[in-house]
């Protein structure tokens, strides 16, 4: 601890007399006193409980849908196809119908939902190549060994995405139709683009640089995941710029879910139609499913969500009877503590020595 | 390496010796050189189990199948660790190679007359005796002495001749022991301990001497002393080493329910999600899945031990050692030292000693008297009456007595009361008579460096006292032969003729010298203890008697310690007749301290008394109020000191331990087994059948030894306990420990006097056995160099050794930098302990304990987190938070608060913390950090983990984005767990700390900052850019943190984890609030209304001792002197020139004379074997003259 100082003559090895070295800092000492406790307890209760009633009156604004149609329907039939793994390649479709009692206001957003499908399982989740999907030629070739055992098929070609979570992407596919009143079936468009996140879209997953060939060129290969029908570059039919590691459904199914019963987005409303514009109107509606992703290895249950939005998110009865559920144990706590320090405490009874 | 069985070493052969190679002088205490120091400290860190345990970690995760986290969750803080800690050692090293090149650089072939450092183990040979003169700086002086056969090899040829050999013990560490044997001219001579110069001790009275050199370098037995630093752990170290055990198995537990929970879930339900996630090879068994998960957990659990707690323990050891080397409240400014940490492994055992064991002299003394005042002839000298009458205390700004008059006095000298003067002035016979007394009645060597420049050398600083008294008074003592005495008296030189001096001894208590005055007569003047004197007074005294003895117990009173003065006319012929008695006497073998200790009696009858002295023996500054305030928090002192039983109970008496209004103080003074037993017994049952009888009224005898520790606390009288170091012996038998033990913990005092070191340790071992109690030895750092050989001893067996108490602190003087090498702290004044304890320890240890419970609680809080999530994700051990995020969590984003609050925490400021000394008590107790602290802090840990958890995770469930996105995904609920994390955890501290600094604010603020910076920049698309792989929550703070029920849970979990603590802790603090709150509470109080004065505690000594000198004096010098050896031939010429070789002539003369002693100077520590030292000392030095 030697500390070599320059300072000589008789007082030359005193301490300076620094604040910080005599432990003096002017200090701010707060302590727990019945003035400033019970008043922050009330504060509390009271902007628990007003965050508590606004967000549940916002969320009785909303209106939410959801139906299980693992066997709902004809989905029964499909459901029963789908236990046999041999019959994979085999399509099957089904229609499940349900009546909505009062309009849908605003934007309406249609989910689909797993039950007990485990994505949060360690192995699960490691088990893709994040180099891979943001389009890096190495890893196209040569995906991650975490990749196992869906890095190569049994023919040692890479496969691209490589991975189980890729390979095991939902693939239902929907059609909503509405009934209109004269019996007319009308089909609701939905926006199945832009539905990600700005940054998974554009930074975490990009395709390989086509350099003017076609991306199916680029891939080239590579295969498909094991399960999957088509290759990752004609995943959208339609849209040709929604195909490869950019697609949206690919996105969305890439970003794992935290607990096993999850629902992810399948679209949303388009509200530029006339009949839509104010959002779903009240009536019976049909939904055309191609029942591909099987879940009765695992148990699971498929659903279908249809909902509105408040300014935080889905229909969340969690959040506002939690604020009411604390901001009321924080005023019982207040209140016992008030009674307790008038009785026995108060004006520092205790603090006489 | 083999064992060295005897030493062989022979003088002038060099090629001898080397066959041995033995070590040479150079001393190395540094591990590490620029080479070996990565390595050598690598290696030794490894060696702690910490590390090893993270290196375990960390191949742990390089098997894939187990790898939970990667391996820079475990690298980056174990590098950090490791650096810091290096760079540490690398200080610390450092440090050492200064002082090391230092201590070999010390000047050691000149033997410069003064102050010198031996720094070897040499046999004595020769030297010249000079009588040399460092007065002030050691009373206590030990003679060494050559081997007569060699001891007139003082001329360089003949010692270039010699060519003895010595055999003797290999290097040990015993400091009092040597046996050897010196083969030379075909003769054997036994060499012992009195015949060696040991590394440390500093030559006296000699100009030079001529050795052997035995032991060099790391063998000297000073060395040997010193190398073994045992490694001292704190009680929180051994809490923390179990806690952490219970954290393994707390660790372990968890992983074995979770890998159940992985065998049941993966042969239930993992099964059949085979199609998505096929099972690995070594899955096809669920029990092997298992097994794997168990050690996934462990990984994942790692940070509940975590790996920069031991760093961080340390870190604020180190900061509290720099805030006590920086306390300017512990400075010293007249030797200009300040207080220094010189361990910093210790601190926070400060705060719970509950017994000290002090030194006395130069501990709680400062080892200087004080003439103070003096009763001649009926009449008292020494206080100062104002006009009215009254007496006024003396101050530092009292006006001293003039002695300008005189111009040899001693300008240190001080008296206030100028009545005496006057008296002298006067020519008042009996006032002359008293001072000539005190000039005459002596062992002192005077030294006249220059013309009337007087040093005295003093063999107890009592004579030296009153001689200096009687020279500022005009009865200079100027110079003594073996057979005159030359005083200034007055300004006229007289000069006595000596004509015997009846010394000291224990028996006799008394000295007298008989001299011939230079008008012819003959005088024996005498002092000594009061009732010796007394009893040997002329019947006509009686009257003068009385009086002096009132004034004797008024001096008594005061603390002062007595002495009375009588002379006597003796008649010529009847001198004659006993001289010749005596001459004869004196040449006797046998039984010749008996003879003439009668012969002595015969003469020293029918004295006329003069008066009587007072001397205070100066305490050191603030010691009763200290040792007041310790015992008002509850810390039992015990003084342990070399000196004799009465000059022990006196300094109790007046530093306040041992009081008149104590109820009993139980001497224990016997010689054998039964008898101290019986004393013991006694006196505890004395203590205990009265507390009985007090507070129940029914003695029970039966029990009555049976339960001790309950009426421990009920006693309310207080007892003292003396005991001395005879009995201490026997007490200290296996089977009477435990009688003395509880007798000693029932008393509020306990002084154990004429201890030997060893005894020292003894008790300090008792106490630290039975009591389980943290103990404290303080001891002298010497004022002086002189006791630094006996420093060390004390030091080596009272602190140094692993058995020895908890915390050693040295008091360090000018000279300390030796002095207090084997301390774990040193300052300069007794009275900084309270300081060091009261304030420093405590706050050492409060900080300690909050940094504890704060780090339990936020690794449980931040861990357990995993334990939730592993119900949901089928415990297969996926993390909830981001890898970087565990990586960064304990290193970065919480290391500073919690730093910050262990360092700068003060619940009580330090004036109260003196003001109220029963703040000290929780510390004692161990109430602020022990199991149960602990467990109710992980408690607390583990239920914001579950609050953390699952407040988010009902959230999730059904939560979206604003934009409707899909938003219950993993790394969106990491990143909100996380960030309440962060933030409860920074909440909490604030709420726990009581001292809000601005750098508290800079660092909680400062830390939120870096955790928000830092958790962008890691999911920046820049690092993801790099590297894909490592950085997968790219986008993910961005999203997460801009939505409105992110913060909305956010914000919930904070009040939920927060308001529970809170709410308990302000019903603990209005309900029960302990002193603590209430010191805090008056404290906010006063600086509301602003500063106050501050009332100091006074400490009045009241006493009704007698305190007498002579009970405390050893042998003196007399003999020496009437032998005439160690005369100097002249007084100034020879010493004029300091540090210059005389010239030859006078050196070879000198040589011849062969005055062989050298005197290694000594502390009372030897304590016993002292005053034997000297009876055997005198009668050999005459054989051999």
């Amino acid at each position: 601890m030697g500390k070599v100082k320059v300072k000589s003559g008789p007082l030359a090895r005193r301490p300076d007399n620094s604040a910080f070295k005599q432990q003096r800092l002017p200090a701010w000492s707060p302590m727990l006193t019945a003035n400033t406790v019970l008043p922050f307890f009330y504060l509390m209760a009271l902007i628990c409980m007003l965050l508590g009633v606004w967000l549940l009156l916002t969320v009785q604004g909303t209106q939410e849908m959801k139906m299980d149609y693992t066997k709902a329907g004809t989905c029964d039939l499909c459901y029963e196809k789908r236990k046999n793994a041999s019959n994979a390649a085999q399509s099957c479709t089904c229609k499940v119908m349900f009546n909505l009692q009062k309009a849908f206001k605003g934007d309406v957003f249609f989910y689909y939902g797993l039950r007990n499908f485990h994505q949060n399982l360690r192995r699960y989740m490691d088990s893709r190549d994040d180099g891979q999907m943001v389009g890096r030629k190495k890893n196209l070739k040569n995906p991650s060994s975490y990749c196992a055992p869906f890095d190569k098929d049994q023919n040692g070609v890479p496969i691209a995405p490589c991975g189980a979570v890729a390979n095991s992407i939902f693939n239902d596919s929907f059609i909503l139709s509405y009934h209109q009143r004269g019996g007319f079936k009308v089909r609701i468009p939905l926006l199945r683009k832009g539905i990600t996140w700005y940054t998974d879209k554009n930074v975490k997953f990009r395709n390989p640089k086509t350099e003017n060939l076609t991306l199916a060129a680029v891939l080239n290969g590579t295969t498909r995941p094991l399960y999957w029908q088509k290759p990752v570059y004609e995943l959208d039919p339609d849209d040709p710029t929604n195909n490869g590691f950019i697609n949206d459904d690919l996105i969305i199914w890439m970003r794992e879910a935290a607990f096993p019963n999850f629902k992810k987005l399948y679209g949303v409303l388009n509200r530029a139609d006339e009949t839509f514009a104010k959002g779903l109107p009240a009536g019976n509606y049909t939904i055309d499913i191609n029942y591909n992703f099987p879940v009765q290895y695992f148990r699971g249950r498929k659903e279908v969500v249809l909902t509105t939005l408040t300014w935080f998110g889905g229909q969340n009865h969690f959040l506002p009877i939690a604020y009411l559920v604390t901001s009321s144990l924080i005023m019982l706590l207040a209140v016992v503590l008030t009674v307790i320090w008038w009785k026995f405490g108060k004006a520092g009874k205790n603090m006489e020595e | 390496m083999y064992a060295e069985k005897e030493r062989h070493v022979k003088a002038n052969a060099r090629d001898y010796n080397d066959k041995f190679s033995y070590a040479d002088n150079h001393i190395k205490t540094s591990k590490y050189n620029v080479f070996t120091f990565l390595p050598i400290n690598l290696f030794e860190q490894f060696q702690r189990v910490a590390n090893a345990y993270f290196v375990v970690l960390l191949i742990l995760q390089i098997i894939p199948e187990i790898s939970s986290l990667s391996w820079f969750t475990t690298v980056v803080p174990l590098v950090l660790v490791l650096a810091i800690t290096a760079v540490k050692d690398a200080t610390d090293d450092y440090f050492r190679h200064k002082s090391d090149r230092q201590v070999n650089n010390r000047q050691s072939q000149v033997l410069i007359r003064g102050r010198y450092f031996i720094t070897l183990d040499a046999l004595y040979t020769c030297c010249q005796i000079t009588c040399s003169n460092d007065y002030i700086l050691e009373t206590n002086l030990k003679v060494r002495q050559a081997l007569t056969i060699t001891s007139d090899l003082g001329d360089i040829t003949k010692l270039m001749d010699f060519d003895g050999e010595v055999i003797c013990e290999p290097p040990n560490n015993k400091l009092d022991k040597f046996t050897g044997t010196l083969y030379w001219r075909d003769n054997k001579y036994p060499l012992d301990n009195e015949k060696m110069l040991l590394r440390g001790c500093v030559l006296r009275n000699t100009e030079w001497c001529f050795g052997l050199v035995i032991f060099a370098g790391l063998q000297t037995k000073l060395m040997q002393n010193c190398g073994k630093t045992s490694f001292k752990r704190t009680s929180i170290d051994k809490l923390m080493n179990t806690l952490v055990l219970w954290i393994f198995a707390f660790l372990i537990c968890m992983g074995v329910i979770l890998a159940i929970g992985n065998t049941i879930w993966e042969s239930q339900i993992g099964r059949n999600f085979q199609v998505f996630l096929p099972w690995d090879d070594f899955q096809r068994n669920a029990v092997f899945s298992g097994f794997l998960t168990f050690w996934s957990y462990i990984i994942i659990f790692n940070t509940v031990v975590p790996i920069s707690l031991y760093v961080s323990v340390e870190v604020l050891r180190l900061g509290h050692s720099y805030f006590i080397n920086w306390d300017r409240k512990m400075y010293y400014s007249q030797t200009d030292t300040a207080a220094e940490a010189r361990t910093t492994t210790l601190n926070e055992e400060l705060g719970q000693v509950e017994f000290i064991f002090s030194d006395k002299t130069g501990t709680l003394t400062q080892n200087i008297m004080v003439f103070s005042k003096c009763s001649i002839n009926g009449k008292m000298f020494g206080d100062i009456y104002n006009e009215y009458d009254q007496k006024v205390e003396i101050t530092e700004k009292t006006a001293c007595v003039d002695f300008s008059f005189n111009p040899l006095c001693d300008p240190r000298f001080k008296f206030y009361d100028s009545s005496l003067v006057e008296a002298i002035k006067l020519e008042d016979l009996a006032v002359q008579e008293f001072f000539r007394l005190l000039a005459l009645c002596h062992t002192v060597m005077p030294e006249e460096k220059s013309e009337g420049q007087l040093v005295y050398q003093a063999q107890s600083p009592d004579e030296g006292a009153l001689v200096t008294a009687a020279r500022n008074f005009g009865f200079v003592f100027r110079a003594r032969t073996p057979e005159t005495i030359t005083l200034c008296e007055m300004g006229r030189a007289v000069t006595y003729q000596l004509l015997a001096i009846l010394d000291f001894n224990n028996v006799r208590k008394r000295m007298s010298v008989i001299v011939r005055n230079p008008e012819g007569h003959i005088k024996l003047y005498s002092k000594g203890a009061d009732t010796i004197i007394f009893d040997r007074l002329d019947p006509s005294n009686e009257d003068l008697m009385y009086t002096t003895s009132e004034h004797l117990n008024e001096f008594a009173g005061e603390g002062l310690r007595t002495l009375a003065l009588a002379y006597k006319d003796l008649d010529e012929d009847d001198f004659d007749v006993w001289m010749k008695k005596l001459l004869f006497a004196s040449t006797v073998i046998e039984n010749r301290e008996e003879q003439l200790a009668v012969l002595y009696e015969e003469i020293e009858q029918g004295l006329k008394l003069l008066g009587a002295t007072a001397i205070e023996d100066k305490l050191q500054e603030g010691v009763p109020e200290t040792i007041a305030c310790l015992s008002l928090a509850d810390i039992k002192i015990w003084v342990l000191t070399g000196d004799k039983l009465e000059t022990a109970m006196n300094i109790g008496y007046s530093c306040n331990m041992l009081r008149d209004d104590m109820n009993e103080v139980f001497v224990i003074s016997s010689h054998t087994v039964q008898e101290v037993q019986q004393q013991l017994r006694t006196a505890k049952e004395h203590i205990l059948g009265l507390s009985r009888v007090s507070s129940t009224g029914d003695v029970e005898k039966t029990n009555m030894f049976a339960v001790d520790s309950v009426f421990e606390e009920t006693i309310i009288a207080e007892y003292a306990l003396v005991i001395n170091g005879h009995s201490l012996a026997h007490a200290l038998e296996p089977q009477l420990e435990h009688v003395l033990l509880d007798l000693a913990c029932l008393c509020k005092t306990v002084i154990c006097c004429r201890v030997t070191p060893l005894q020292k340790a003894q008790v300090v071992e008792l106490v630290k056995r039975h009591k389980g109690a943290v103990t404290l030895a303080i001891g002298d750092g010497a004022n002086d160099v002189s006791m630094i050989k006996s420093e060390y001893q004390d030091r080596s067996l009272l602190l140094m050794d692993p058995k020895a108490a908890h915390i050693g602190v040295g008091i360090s003087g000018q000279e300390g930098m030796q002095a207090v090498l084997a301390s774990d702290y040193s300052f300069a004044q007794f009275r900084y302990l309270q300081r060091l304890l009261l304030v420093h320890g405590r706050w050492s240890y409060f900080r300690m304990c909050n940094f504890l419970c704060y780090f339990f609680y936020k690794n449980f809080a931040f861990t357990l987190v995993h334990f939730w999530y592993a119900f949901f994700c089928g415990f297969s051990a996926q993390t909830v938070y981001d890898q970087w995020f565990i990586t960064l969590f304990n290193i970065v984003y919480t290391s500073l608060p919690v730093l910050a609050m262990g360092l700068f925490d003060q619940d009580v400021n330090d004036q109260n913390s003196l003001r109220y000394p029963c703040l000290y008590k929780p510390g004692q107790q161990n109430l602020l950090f022990n199991k149960r602290q602990f467990f109710l802090c992980t408690l607390q840990g583990m239920g914001t983990s579950f609050l953390l958890f699952f407040i988010p995770y009902g959230a999730f469930s059904v939560m979206v984005k604003e934009d409707g996105s899909h938003f219950s995904d993993q790394q969106t609920f990491a990143v909100t767990i996380a960030t309440s994390l962060v933030i409860v955890v920074s909440v909490q501290i604030g709420l726990d700390k009581h001292f809000w600094t601005a750098v508290n604010h800079l660092f909680i603020w400062g830390s939120l900052t870096v955790y928000f910076a830092t958790l962008f920049a890691m999911q920046s698309d820049g690092m993801f850019g790099i590297f894909p792989r490592n950085f997968p929550f790219v986008g993910t703070a961005r999203n997460c943190l801009s939505e409105k029920s992110v913060w909305l849970v956010i914000l919930l979990t904070t009040v939920v984890c927060v308001v529970p603590g809170l709410a308990v802790s302000f019903l603990r603090a209005d309900l029960f609030p302990t002193l603590t709150d209430k010191v805090r509470h008056l404290q906010q109080l006063r600086k509301r209304e602003g500063p106050q004065e501050q009332n100091l505690r006074r400490v009045r000594r009241t006493s009704s001792r007698r305190s007498a000198y002579a009970f405390s004096h050893q042998q003196g010098f007399g003999e020496l002197i009437t032998s005439g050896k160690n005369m100097r031939r002249s007084t100034v010429s020879s010493v004029a020139s300091p540090g210059r070789t005389p010239p030859s002539s006078t050196w070879i003369e000198n040589v011849l004379k062969r005055k062989n002693e050298v005197s290694c100077a000594n502390d009372e520590s030897a304590g016993g074997p002292e005053s034997s030292d000297g009876a055997k000392q005198t009668p050999k030095q005459q054989h051999t003259d």
